[in-house]
C-alpha cells in the first residue's frame, strides 16, 4: 500500500451564531491514507498553531457508526463514495490539487449551531413520538418464546441499521424524514412485538415528523442513494402503508 | 488502612441476589414520585437505568455530553453479548458464566458481583428481545449464538457486528418512551463538571450547556454515574474521540475511590497504526476469531519477502506459517482470551516477525474458513465434486453473511480486500476494567453517589471477557440498579426536594469557573492536541501498556508530572469568550485532557502498587519462565481502591481483601 502526499484547497463553511455564513478557503498538505475527518484534524491544527478558530464539525465514533459525523462533501452528503459516511471516507479517494467544498447538513429542522455543526434533536424528538415498543423492564417472556423467521429478522436488522445522521434529510430537495422515519416505522411493523402499536406509531411519528417542519416527500430518491447505511427506499412505501392503515383502520384519534 | 464493606449479602453464593432482593427496602409508589435521581451518561447503563428508574416512578434527570443518546459510546460495539442461556444445550449454566468471567479476570474479581451478572444475563436477552432488538435467528426462528475467546460454549447473542447499535437502539427507545411520558427529562450536550455533594452526600452536578458554554447546577436525591470507560488515556484507543474519565474524575476527586486503575485492556484485533497523524484505532470484532487464523511467518526471510512485496502473504506456503495461537494453546487455539492474545502477538512482534510496513502487526487470515464453509455448502447444495473456484466463491458468502460489515470496513480503511489477503491486525487499547469502586449496591465511598457500566470497575477483575460489558451495562442498568438504588433512597423519603441554589451548589460552581477561567487564561503555544498525543501515546503506551516494569512506571511518572505542568503553563485554548460561554469544542477537550492527566499519574501509582502480573496488568518482572504472567495470590488478592489526596501528595490506598469461597484459585491455562 503505498501512500502519498497530496495538497488540496478547502472552501469550508464557517458560521457563528451573530453571522450568517460563508465559504473560506483554506490549504492543506495531506497524507491520502488519512481519513476525511484527520484531514480536518490536520487542518484545524494548522489553524491553531496561527491562532486562529478551528473549524467545528460533529463527530465522535470515527467508525461508521454513531451517526455524529455529517458534512455535504462537493456537494454530497458524506461524500462521493457510496455506503460510507464522512468518517470512514479516506483521502485515496481524492487527487492532488483538488479542490474541496465542505458543507453543513441543511434543512430548515436542522439549524447551524457553528460551522458545519447543526442541531438534528428533532430525530430524537421523532422517536419519542413512538419509536418504542410499549415493555416495561422485567417480566418479559423467554426470548425464544418469539420465533422469528430467519429472513425477518433480517429485513427488520436492515431498517434498524439507520444511523440517525440525517443524510437523507440533507439529500432531500424537500429537506424530508421520510427514510429515517421510515426506517424505524418498518423495523418495528416488521417484528412480531411491534405488532400491537403499529398504526398508531405510524400516525405519531409522522405527525411528529411534519410539526418539525421536515418537508413532504415527493419520490425524488436522493435519500436512498445518499443514505450511508443504504437504507431501502421500500421503507417509505411500508410506512405510508402503515399510515393509511392508521389513519382508516383506528378509532381513536391520535 | 480503612476495611472496604463491600456488602456482599451473606448465604449461598447462587441465592444471595434473589434473598437479598426480596428482602431489600423499597420505595413506596407515591414517595418514588417525589424523589429526583440525576443519570449522568446515557450509553448502554445510563439509558437502561434512567428508563427503568423513571418506569418505576422516580424523577429523572439524564445527562450526556452528545447530541443525542443513540451516539454514546455503546453504539460502536460488534461482536455480542454473552448470557447463560444455554440454547445450544452446549453444557452452559449460570455457574458456567460466573466461572468463565472469574478465570477470565484471573481472581481479581469479587465473586458475589459476579454471579448476580451470570444470573441477570438471561433477563437482558428477554428484555431486548421484547423492546424488538433484531437479534440473529436460525432458520427456525430461535435465536442464534456464536463463541467468544476465553470460553468453551456459544453463549454469545448477535446482532449481525453491530450489537451496541441494536442494544443501545433498544435502551434508547425506553429511554425515549419515558422522555415522552415526561418521567424522565433529557439534557443532551451537557457535560458534568462536577459533583456536589451536601452533608456528605452526593446531591447534584454541575453541568456545561455545551451549546451556551454556560454552567448549569442540577440538583436530586441521588446521583448515578453511567459515563464510560478512560481509555481514551492513550490517547489511540478503539473509543469514540469523545469518550473521557471527566465524571468519574471529579466525583473521585470529590471522595469516591477509584479501583484498580490500571487494569487496561489491550485487544489483540486492531487495524494496525499507519501513521502518526492516526486519531483513532478501529477495532476488528473478537467474534472474527472464530473463523480467522492468526499467523506470521516462521522465518525472518520472509517476513522481509513479504515487506518487501516480494511475496504474497496468501502465497505463502502452509508449512512456512507459523499458526502461534493454535501451536502454543492447542486447547483453546485462536480463541484464547485477550490479554493472552495480545501479549503472543507482542512477542512475536519482538522478534521481528511483524508483517506491514511498521513490523508491528500480524496476520488473521480466513482462507481455511472460506474454503471449509465452501466445501459444506457444496455438500448440502449436492454438489460434491464442484470446483475450488466455486467452493471458494460459496465460502465467501458464507463468510461475507457472517462478518460483511467488518470486512467491508477493514477494506474502507485499508484499501485492501481481506477476502482475498489475510487481514493485518495488531493489539489496541479498548477497554478498562478500573473504574469507581463500588459495593456490592453499585454505590461508591461517597453516599448516594452510584456508578454503573465501564464507569465502575465491579465485575471483570484483570481482565474482561469478549461480549461481557454489554452485558454488564445492561445488567446494571436494567436489573441492579433499580434495586439496590433503593437501599439508599428508603432513607430518603422524607428529604425534601433538594435546592441547587444551596451554597454547595454555587461553592462548586465557582470552583469550575475558576478552573475554566484558568485554562482559557494560559494563552500558551501548544494545542490541547498535542498534549493528549504525548501523554498517550509517548508516556502511558509505552511505559504502562501492554506490559510495564517497575523502573519504567518511575520515568512515567515523572514524565507525566513534567508534562501535566507545561500544560497548565503552555496550553493554547482557543476562545471568543473569556469565561468560556460559547460553543467550544477545543475547551471540552482541554477540560477532559486536563483530568487523563491526573488519572494517568493513578495508573501509574496503582501498576507500581501491584508487584504481580494479572489480567490486562502484565510486569515483565513476574512473569514465568516460558513469559506467562504470574500472579501473587499471597499479596495481591485485593482490590485496590485508591483516595484522592490532592495532586501534590500520593493517594491513599484502601485495600478490599477478596474472598472466594466457591473457586478455587488456578493458574490459568489456556493451553
Ligand atoms: C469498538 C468497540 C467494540 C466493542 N464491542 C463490544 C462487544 O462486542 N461486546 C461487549 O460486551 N462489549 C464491547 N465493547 C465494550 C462496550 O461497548 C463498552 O464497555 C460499553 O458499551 C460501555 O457502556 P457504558 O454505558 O458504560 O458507557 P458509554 O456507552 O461509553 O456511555 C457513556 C455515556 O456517558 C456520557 N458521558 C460521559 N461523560 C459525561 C459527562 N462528563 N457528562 C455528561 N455525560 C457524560 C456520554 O455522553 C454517554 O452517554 C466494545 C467497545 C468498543 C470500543
Ligand atoms: S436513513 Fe440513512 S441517511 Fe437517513 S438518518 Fe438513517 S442512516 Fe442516515
Ligand atoms: S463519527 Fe460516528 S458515524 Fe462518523
Amino acid at each position: 500500500m503505498s501512500s502519498e502526499t497530496i495538497k488540496l484547497t478547502l472552501k469550508v463553511w464557517r458560521q457563528t451564531e451573530s453571522d450568517p455564513g460563508r465559504l473560506e478557503d483554506y490549504q492543506v498538505e495531506i497524507n491520502t491514507h488519512m481519513s476525511f475527518l484527520e484531514m480536518l484534524d490536520v487542518l484545524n491544527e494548522q489553524l491553531i498553531s496561527e491562532k486562529k478558530e478551528p473549524v467545528s464539525f460533529s463527530h465522535d465514533c470515527r467508525e461508521g457508526i454513531c451517526g455524529a459525523c455529517s458534512l455535504v462533501i462537493n456537494g454530497r452528503p458524506h461524500g462521493p463514495m457510496q455506503g460510507t459516511t464522512t468518517c470512514q471516507l479516506h483521502m485515496r479517494h481524492f487527487e492532488d490539487g483538488e479542490t474541496i467544498y465542505i458543507e453543513p447538513f441543511r434543512a430548515k429542522a436542522f439549524p447551524v449551531i457553528k460551522d458545519l455543526v447543526v442541531d438534528r434533536s428533532s430525530f430524537d424528538r421523532i422517536i419519542q413520538a413512538g419509536g418504542y415498543v410499549s415493555v416495561n423492564t422485567g417480566g418479559t417472556p423467554d426470548g425464544n418464546a418469539i420465533q422469528i423467521e430467519k429472513d425477518t429478522a433480517r429485513e427488520a436488522f436492515d431498517a434498524a441499521a439507520c444511523i440517525g445522521c440525517g443524510a437523507c434529510v440533507a439529500s432531500c430537495p424537500n429537506a424530508s424524514a421520510m427514510l429515517f422515519t421510515s426506517a424505524k416505522v418498518s423495523h418495528l411493523a416488521l417484528l412480531p412485538q411491534g405488532q400491537v402499536e403499529r398504526r398508531a406509531r405510524a400516525l405519531k411519528m409522522v405527525s411528529r415528523m411534519d410539526e418539525e417542519g421536515f418537508g413532504a416527500c415527493s419520490n425524488v430518491g436522493a435519500c436512498e442513494a445518499e443514505c450511508p447505511k443504504e437504507i431501502s427506499i421500500a421503507n417509505i412505501a411500508r410506512m405510508n402503508r402503515e399510515y393509511i392503515s392508521g389513519v382508516f383502520g383506528s378509532a381513536k384519534k391520535v | 488502612m480503612s476495611k472496604l464493606d463491600n456488602k456482599v449479602p451473606e448465604g449461598p453464593l447462587s441465592e444471595k441476589w434473589t434473598k437479598y432482593r426480596s428482602e431489600m427496602p423499597l420505595v413506596a409508589p407515591n414517595n418514588k414520585r417525589n424523589i429526583e435521581v440525576i443519570v449522568v451518561g446515557t450509553g448502554l447503563a445510563g439509558a437502561s437505568a434512567a428508563a427503568t428508574l423513571g418506569e418505576l416512578g422516580y424523577q429523572v434527570k439524564a445527562f450526556c455530553f452528545h447530541d443525542s443518546p443513540r451516539r454514546a459510546h455503546s453504539i460502536a460495539a460488534q461482536g455480542g453479548i454473552n448470557a447463560a442461556k444455554n440454547y445450544q444445550n452446549d453444557g452452559d449454566s449460570v455457574y458456567r458464566l460466573f466461572y468463565d468471567t472469574i478465570k477470565g479476570g484471573d481472581y481479581r474479581s469479587r465473586e458475589g458481583n459476579v454471579h448476580r451478572l451470570a444470573e441477570v444475563s438471561r433477563d437482558i436477552i428477554d428484555q431486548c428481545v421484547a423492546q424488538g432488538v433484531p437479534f440473529a435467528r436460525e432458520y427456525g426462528g430461535n435465536l442464534a449464538n456464536r463463541s467468544f475467546g476465553g470460553v468453551q460454549v456459544s453463549r454469545t447473542f448477535y446482532a449481525r457486528g453491530q450489537t451496541g447499535q441494536q442494544l443501545l437502539l433498544g435502551a434508547y427507545s425506553a429511554l425515549s418512551r419515558q422522555i415522552s411520558l415526561g418521567s424522565v427529562k433529557m439534557y443532551n450536550r451537557h457535560e458534568m463538571l462536577d459533583l456536589v455533594k451536601v452533608e456528605g452526600k452526593a446531591r447534584g452536578i454541575i453541568a456545561r450547556n455545551l451549546i451556551s458554554g454556560k454552567l448549569e447546577r442540577f440538583a436530586a436525591h441521588s446521583v448515578v454515574l453511567a459515563t464510560g470507560g478512560y481509555g481514551n488515556v492513550y490517547y489511540l484507543s478503539t473509543n469514540a474521540m469523545g469518550s473521557n474519565v471527566t465524571a468519574a474524575w471529579t466525583a473521585h476527586r470529590r471522595g469516591a475511590y477509584f479501583a484498580n486503575p490500571c487494569y487496561c485492556q489491550i485487544h489483540p484485533t486492531c487495524i494496525p497504526v499507519s501513521g502518526d497523524y492516526q486519531s483513532k484505532l478501529t477495532l476488528m470484532s473478537e467474534s472474527l476469531r472464530n473463523d480467522g487464523r492468526v499467523w506470521v511467518p516462521k522465518s525472518h526471510v520472509d517476513v522481509e519477502a513479504i515487506r518487501a512485496g516480494e511475496i504474497k502473504p496468501e502465497e505463502l506456503p502452509e508449512e512456512r506459517r507459523d499458526y502461534y495461537l493454535e501451536r502454543i494453546y492447542p486447547a483453546f487455539g485462536n480463541l484464547v482470551p485477550r490479554d493472552v492474545a495480545s501479549r503472543a502477538a507482542k512477542y512475536v512482534c519482538d522478534e521481528n516477525r511483524g508483517v506491514g510496513s511498521t513490523g508491528l502487526a500480524v496476520y488473521l487470515d480466513f482462507a481455511s474458513a472460506i474454503e471449509r464453509y465452501g466445501h459444506s455448502e457444496a455438500v448440502s447444495k449436492n454438489e460434491p465434486n464442484a470446483s475450488i473456484e466455486k467452493v471458494k466463491e460459496w465460502g465467501t458468502a458464507v463468510v461475507s453473511a457472517k462478518y460483511g460489515n467488518l470486512f467491508e470496513m477493514y477494506e474502507k480503511i485499508t484499501g485492501e480486500n481481506p477476502y482475498k489477503t489475510p487481514m493485518r491486525i495488531f493489539p489496541a487499547v479498548h477497554y478498562t476494567m478500573g473504574g469507581i469502586w463500588v459495593d456490592y449496591n453499585l454505590e461508591t465511598t461517597v453516599p448516594g453517589l452510584f456508578a454503573l457500566g465501564e464507569a465502575n470497575f465491579s465485575d471483570h477483575g484483570a481482565n474482561r471477557l469478549g461480549a461481557s460489558a454489554l452485558m454488564q451495562g445492561l445488567a446494571d442498568g436494567y436489573f441492579v440498579i433499580p434495586y439496590t438504588i433503593g437501599t439508599f433512597l428508603a432513607n430518603e423519603i422524607r428529604t425534601p426536594k433538594i435546592s441547587p441554589d444551596l451554597p454547595e451548589f454555587f461553592e462548586i460552581e465557582n470552583d469550575v469557573r475558576d478552573r475554566i477561567k484558568r485554562l482559557l487564561n494560559v494563552q500558551g503555544s501548544r494545542s490541547v492536541e498535542s498534549f493528549h498525543r504525548e501523554l498517550g501515546v509517548k508516556i502511558m503506551w509505552e511505559y504502562c501498556g501492554m506490559s510495564r516494569n517497575g523502573e519504567g512506571l518511575k520515568i512515567a511518572r515523572d514524565k507525566v508530572r513534567k508534562l501535566r505542568k507545561e500544560f497548565w503553563s503552555n496550553v493554547y485554548v482557543p476562545h471568543t469568550d473569556s469565561d468560556g460561554e460559547e460553543y467550544n469544542p477545543e475547551l471540552e477537550k482541554a477540560l477532559r485532557v486536563a483530568d487523563f492527566f491526573e488519572l494517568a499519574e493513578l495508573m501509574i501509582i496503582d501498576a507500581l502498587d501491584r508487584h504481580e502480573s494479572c489480567g490486562g496488568h502484565f510486569r515483565e518482572e513476574y512473569a514465568t519462565e516460558e513469559g506467562e504472567a504470574q500472579r501473587n495470590d499471597k499479596d495481591y488478592t485485593y482490590v485496590a481502591a485508591w483516595e484522592f489526596n490532592g495532586l501534590e501528595d500520593d493517594p491513599i490506598l484502601h485495600k478490599e481483601e477478596l474472598v472466594f469461597e466457591n473457586v478455587e484459585l488456578k493458574t490459568r491455562s489456556y493451553k
